[in-house]
């Protein structure tokens, strides 16, 4: 009975909030919708943690382009037009005081930063006064990933990598339709065998100020 | 004559060589266009937060409002999104205005030294791990009650890990299929 009723809550979430997808993946009509111009804008997942191989750093994932078929994936590319920039907060009042702030153009990624922030709000221009690394973007078809270090020890990557999101997401949209009332055991992760254009960057920890704890959150921009 | 042919080609020889050299150093000096001012489109942080607490009408805004205004803006829908899931109070002991609070600003919470995870038992949102489970996170949060043992059906999605394993070194995500 509980069920039901929270079922019928669903319901009415999901008039609420329209189509249900995942983490970030495909969320508002701006970025997947019709007319939508750039699907690379469209971020699916965020991650910070720290470096599993050197405690004295951090690293910041930054995925997009969701649910690429492997057949798709080759033909899939960042957006030339697009700035896909990590923002961190380290004074604890939710507005960016570093950047790190990713182009690609013409099969190479450069990230500025991480730099002090100017002018923080939701337009950018590209700030070079902080450190620059370059890499060239991985193809679909390399044998292994290509990762540059810089001499701030900033290391860098971009390109194709397997989705690791994992959700049963046509369970739970079963469960927002109000068609099943809990999930399903077994289960079937909805992101298996899909990929995402990926950019991940390690940091020095010194690079990232003093503060205890960071807030962390992703862009897209574009011009 | 030819000496000095020779001279000229000598010194084209070595220009070339030099101008070899600069481009094989990996100092960006080349051409990147970083003209022009960038407006925003997407943003994000903790999983599914625009997704499950954002009416459609609003989800373009909620992607280019600044995490600062976040709780100005949209704390009431939250609020009111918890209302329509029946939720009273979660494992960490938060009531409804409190939730809300925590949920509507949408960034990652780091920690600069120690286990950085969305939760691993012990340790609640301390970054985002690969291999976190943040949807079962998430939904035992929202419908887990104060226990955490409430709904039992709606508390996990049962997809436990990622379909592939993750690298031990730099860049740690698994190649694509």
């Amino acid at each position: 009975m509980k069920l039901k009723i929270l079922s019928g809550s669903l319901i009415v979430l999901a008039l609420l909030g329209g189509i249900l997808f995942a983490a970030d993946h495909i969320d508002a009509p701006a970025v997947t919708g019709p007319g939508n111009t750039s699907p690379a804008n469209d971020i699916t997942d965020i991650y910070a943690f720290q470096s599993p191989t050197d405690n004295g750093k951090m690293v910041f994932v930054l995925n997009t382009q969701g649910l690429l078929a492997p057949a798709a994936t080759g033909a899939t590319q960042f957006a030339s037009n697009v700035m896909y920039e990590i923002n961190i907060d380290n004074t604890g009042d939710n507005v960016e005081d570093l950047v790190i702030q990713c182009l690609v153009q013409n099969g190479k990624m450069r990230v500025y930063g991480p730099v002090a922030v100017t002018m923080p709000g939701t337009t950018s221009m590209v700030n070079t006064s902080g450190p620059v690394t370059e890499v060239s973007v991985t193809s679909y078809n390399a044998g292994s990933p290509v990762a540059a270090t810089n001499s701030n020890g900033i290391s860098v990557f971009a390109g194709p990598r397997d989705d690791p999101f994992f959700f049963d997401l046509a369970r739970f949209k079963e469960i927002i339709a109000g068609t099943q009332t809990g999930f399903r055991n077994p289960a079937v992760d909805a992101f298996a065998g899909t990929n995402v254009m990926s950019i991940v960057i390690e940091v020095p920890k010194t690079l990232l100020g003093s503060a205890t704890t960071i807030n962390v959150w992703g862009e897209t921009k574009s011009r | 004559m030819l000496q000095r042919n020779r001279l000229t080609l000598m010194l084209a020889v070595a220009a070339v060589a030099i101008l070899t050299a600069c481009d094989k150093d990996d100092d960006p000096v080349d051409n990147f266009d970083i003209s022009g001012t960038y407006s925003q489109n997407d943003q994000m942080a903790r999983p599914a937060i625009n997704t499950v607490f954002v009416g459609s009408a609003r989800k373009n805004e909620f992607n280019t409002t600044v995490p600062s205004a976040m709780d100005a803006a949209f704390n009431a829908q939250f609020q009111s999104v918890l209302t329509g899931f029946g939720y009273t109070s979660n494992a960490l002991g938060m009531d409804k205005a409190t939730f809300a609070g925590a949920l509507v600003t949408d960034v990652l919470n780091v920690k600069m030294n120690g286990t950085t995870t969305f939760f691993d038992g012990t340790n609640v949102l301390t970054g985002r791990a690969l291999a976190d489970d943040v949807i079962d996170t998430e939904l035992l949060l929202i419908f887990g009650g104060p226990m955490g043992t409430a709904n039992p059906g709606l508390t996990t999605d049962n997809v436990d890990s990622n379909d592939k394993a993750f690298l031990s070194s730099f860049p740690f995500l698994a190649s694509p299929h």
